[in-house]
């Protein structure tokens, strides 16, 4: 079977934002998880103005729309002299804003862990850092797990944003070759697949990392 | 210098508020190597928060503390981290570590904060579990323990760190009545080894057998202290005598 010129270019064109989109999606969802790890236990754990300055990250950038964050980060930072890349302003944005809704999962899951927790590891004579690292983070993981991982699968699908400041991923690819063609239907219910195969591919990585971190107590196998 | 005499904990005019409401009016005692007190009291006394003072799990507003004829400074970290390694705390709710294992429980703290080796740590947490009768039970998790084996598993993991003294806060008081009296086995077996031991307990037959010196605490006060002989009997008119006849009477009115 032959496919017509059509179906030809438009897998070429989505195959190669794919790669693009990959590469959007998986330094974004590290670095997400990272910057969610630090600026959770900053709102947890911080002086009252580390605190202060952890809370007023995570109300900027979810109190704000992605696409405002990226057209700021895009076209409003040469204003003060700064230029970034397309790839780059979509990759920083998506960061900021999958970070701060990470720290607040992290948060939760901080704050879930008992004090009685904190109590048994200290009347062993554990020091305040290692209470936390070896008693508290394990636990808080084990709990963040399914928000941090809902939040991936949102980034995967706001990744399509970047296409706004010209990163050509999937969508921006597959919108070129709709509009060429003028076939919308079939461009963007292949696209959907696309999103549907990534989406699926990192479901079944979260659980392979949930059923390894199983431990009787925390959720089911 | 230290003798057999010298207390091996000491604590001076211990004060705790939290706001206005003061718990811990002003506590004093001393404790002597294999001295077993018990103390006893109303709930809301200040049992707890004297217990959780005394290895500065909370921070007392005044007093003193001296482990070992040396005198903890409370400001100092390092001062509280050794303070708390050397006097071992049992809880009313265990405070096992919920994401480990019962031998991870008690190894991690070995590795912590003994800096021991791990396969050393492994041998040396499988030896306590086996003393309270656990062996079988290393690779089980918390949740899939009862609660006389939680407890069991909390003695095991204060007791690995080797302390000086231990501290035990109503060690039976959260378990179902069946299970208490495995928990009560393994301090009986403690104190026939010799452990130094404070414990707050409303267990009846605790007080009278294990105590060598009865604490009774109101008000953030310890208003009554001496011998079990000279406290408790039929018609002593002491504080304590009262309380044991209202815990009797409870036992009796629920059986």
């Amino acid at each position: 079977m032959t496919l017509s010129p059509f179906y030809r270019e438009l897998l070429a064109a989505l195959n190669q934002g794919l790669l693009m989109s990959l590469a959007l999606i998986v330094p974004s969802a590290v670095g997400g998880v990272l910057i969610g790890i630090t600026a959770g236990a900053m709102r947890v754990f911080g002086s009252s103005w580390v605190r202060r300055l952890g809370d007023g990250y995570a109300a900027l950038f979810r109190g704000t729309p992605l696409v405002v964050q990226l057209f700021v980060l895009y076209f409003g930072l040469p204003n003060v002299g700064l230029y970034l890349s397309p790839y780059a302003a979509a990759i920083t944005g998506f960061m900021l804003c999958s970070g701060a809704y990470q720290s607040e999962y992290v948060r939760g899951a901080l704050l879930s862990i008992k004090r009685g927790q904190y109590l048994g590891a200290q009347a062993l004579g554990f020091s305040a850092w290692q209470t936390v690292s070896a008693i508290i983070v394990p636990q808080a993981v084990r709990r963040a797990l399914h928000g941090c991982g809902n939040e991936i699968v949102y980034l995967i699908k706001y990744s399509s944003l970047a296409y706004v400041v010209t990163c050509m991923e999937l969508t921006g690819q597959g919108k070129t070759i709709a509009t060429e063609y003028f076939r919308f239907t079939e461009v963007f219910a292949i696209i959907g697949l696309y999103y549907l195969g990534l989406v699926t591919l990192a479901l079944f990585v979260l659980k392979k990392i949930e059923q390894r971190l199983f431990v009787p107590g925390f959720g089911h196998r | 210098m230290t003798t057999d005499t010298t207390p091996i904990l000491r604590v001076d005019h211990l004060r705790k508020c939290f706001g206005a409401a003061c718990i811990l009016k002003d506590a004093s005692l001393s404790l002597r190597k294999g001295e077993i007190k018990v103390l006893i009291g109303p709930s809301g006394g200040g049992k707890s928060t004297l217990l959780q003072c005394i290895n500065c799990l909370v921070l007392p507003d005044s007093g003193e503390i001296h482990l070992g004829g040396q005198r903890i400074d409370l400001a100092n970290k390092a001062d509280l981290y050794r303070l708390r390694q050397q006097v071992g705390m049992i809880f009313q709710d265990f405070n096992l570590f919920d994401h480990l294992s019962a031998l991870d429980n008690i190894a991690i703290a070995l590795r912590k904060v003994k800096k021991m080796g791990k396969r050393e740590a492994a041998e040396r947490a499988r030896l306590e579990l086996e003393q309270v009768g656990l062996a079988g039970k290393a690779g089980l998790y918390p949740a899939q323990l009862s609660g006389g084996q939680k407890q069991r598993v909390a003695i095991a993991r204060a007791l690995a760190m080797d302390p000086k003294a231990l501290l035990l806060d109503e060690p039976t008081s959260a378990l179902d009545p069946e299970l208490i009296g495995e928990v009560i086995a393994v301090i009986r077996a403690l104190a026939a080894q010799g452990m130094t031991m404070i414990m707050a307990t409303h267990q009846i037959g605790l007080i009278a057998t294990l105590a060598d010196e009865i604490l009774f605490m109101e008000n953030g006060v310890i208003v009554e202290q001496g011998a079990p002989a000279s406290l408790l009997g039929p018609g002593n008119p002491s504080k304590s005598q009262g309380f044991c006849d209202r815990l009797n009477d409870l036992a009796d009115g629920g059986g």
